[in-house]
């Protein structure tokens, strides 16, 4: 299976690359990784990971400078029907729009637009942001993706803009930080995680390898 | 509810683990890499290095045991020491550490943490504060493992590094550090009132109790050293005591 990595301009990708690699062994499944910029190796990929770190405007802008690849991504995950795992800043980009310093918009997949968060505990009191750390999974619909995991399976977070507006059919799994905040979003063979799969231990792994076997 | 941070400290010196009592006396005990893959298996929830007495001649020696280190460790992974540049800060995302962690360049050049965080997202930019009390009520910055004081206002410094794009503070007692007698709860809940970003204690804790009074003071992660590294307990007790104190904790997953 060829699966491609989409560097949509950090290059801060080896952990996704290596998450992935544990992720074949956990999963038994022969996989040819490719980090890329090429809209040919999305074209030739079975399955994509669209990583994505910083800020949403930043790596919109960082797709739209990889001439093709926008249309090769769509033309993965609509024609070709392929599944595609969204990471973080990867998986806002589903959205409609991102709010942040302005509005940028998204590739519109799925309904929903990424706003600023603004936590508050119980006491009314601003809780931290970035929400940075380990937070529960709360699952609100069964997938593939979630097969195996433990039922207090924890996963690391780090952001401070969150989904929302988005279709209660469309949402996965939500975390509690202040209130319900958007964990997983999906549709069909597309689905995208707020939480760093590649640094989330045994419950990332076991997600990513639920998506190299996930047969939408 | 997002849950309290473990995070053992590695202190690192020519690709090799030292650990320092107040910063000197550093004495070698063992391979980063083993060690940090070792803490993540016991279910510490991030890993730090600390590379000590960086000098440009190592600095490929640290980028190798970063690599190696991020190969077989899926946490996140901070790195500290001698960073200096963009480039550096680079090079350290590069070989696959999470984030990294900026002092003393950062009261050289303040304007170095903005642009570490334009070019690479706030998320993965800490900035460390080694701060000592002076008189009552007043904490300044010292840089060079402890030896140099600047006059600035460790309060202050915090709340301008928050405005300049940094992601998290690693904030350590200098007076606290190696000593076994708990963080500096007042900087901590002094830091907490002006900055909402996540805040990482350091130095000084010698019981697990400690960590609890961490926890309270506003602490979002909780960094120790010696009392994981010579045995005294392990991080599953570090959590244990959290938990019964009401803190929410990660649960133990098997290793992966």
């Amino acid at each position: 299976m060829r699966l491609a990595v989409v560097d949509p301009g950090s290059g801060n990708l080896a952990s996704v690359h290596r998450a992935v690699e544990r992720a074949a062994e956990m999963a038994g499944a022969a996989v040819q990784v490719t980090v890329t910029r090429d809209p040919a190796d999305v074209a030739a990929a079975d399955r994509v990971v669209l990583p994505g770190q910083g800020a949403f405007a930043a790596c919109r802008h960082g797709l739209d400078a990889l001439p093709g690849m926008e249309a090769a991504l769509n033309e993965h995950i609509g024609p070709r029907a392929r599944p595609l795992l969204g990471i973080c800043v990867g998986m806002q980009l589903f959205a409609e729009r991102g709010l942040e310093h302005g509005v940028t918009p998204g590739l519109a997949w799925l309904p929903g637009e990424v706003a600023p968060m603004d936590p508050r505990g119980p006491d009314g009191k601003p809780l931290p942001l970035p929400q940075m750390g380990w937070n529960r999974l709360d699952i609100s619909q069964d997938h593939a993706l979630f097969a195996g995991l433990a039922p207090d399976a924890h996963a690391y977070f780090v952001h401070s803009y969150a989904w929302s507006g988005g279709r209660p059919e469309d949402l996965l799994a939500t975390t509690d930080y202040g209130g319900p905040v958007t964990a997983v979003v999906g549709r069909a063979n597309i689905a995208g995680t707020q939480f760093h799969v590649e640094k989330s231990g045994l419950t990332g792994l076991t997600i990513l390898a639920n998506f190299l076997t996930w047969s939408p | 509810m997002l849950t309290l941070r473990i995070i053992p400290c590695l202190d690192v010196k020519e690709g090799r683990v030292v650990k320092g009592v107040n910063f000197v006396d550093l004495r070698d005990a063992g391979d980063p890499v083993e060690q940090a893959t070792a803490y993540g298996a016991q279910g510490a929830d991030e890993v730090t290095f600390l590379d000590i007495g960086a000098t440009h001649e190592n600095r490929d020696t640290m980028l190798d045991v970063v690599s190696r280190t991020a190969a077989s460790l899926f946490i996140p992974l901070t790195v500290g020491g001698g960073v200096r540049s963009v480039d550096d800060v680079r090079r350290l995302l590069l070989a696959g550490a999470d984030k990294a962690s900026i002092n003393s360049a950062a009261v050289a050049e303040p304007e170095l943490v903005r642009r570490a965080a334009e070019a690479f997202g706030s998320q993965c930019i800490v900035v460390a504060i080694d701060a000592k009390q002076v008189t009552p009520g007043r904490w300044e910055i010292f840089t060079h493992g402890g030896r140099k004081a600047t006059g600035i206002d460790a309060v202050g410094w915090a709340e301008r590094m928050a405005e300049l794009g940094a992601g998290e503070l690693l904030v350590t007692s200098m007076d606290r550090d190696g000593t076994k007698r708990g963080f500096d709860l007042e900087l901590l809940r002094r830091i907490r009132q002006r900055v909402r970003l996540p805040l990482v204690a350091s130095g000084g804790v010698g019981s697990l109790e400690h960590f609890v009074e961490g926890a309270e003071a506003g602490a979002t992660g909780l960094l120790a050293a010696s009392v994981f590294h010579d045995g005294v307990y392990r991080i599953a007790q570090a959590k244990a005591a959290l938990a019964v104190a009401g803190w929410p904790v990660r649960p133990e997953e098997k290793a992966a």
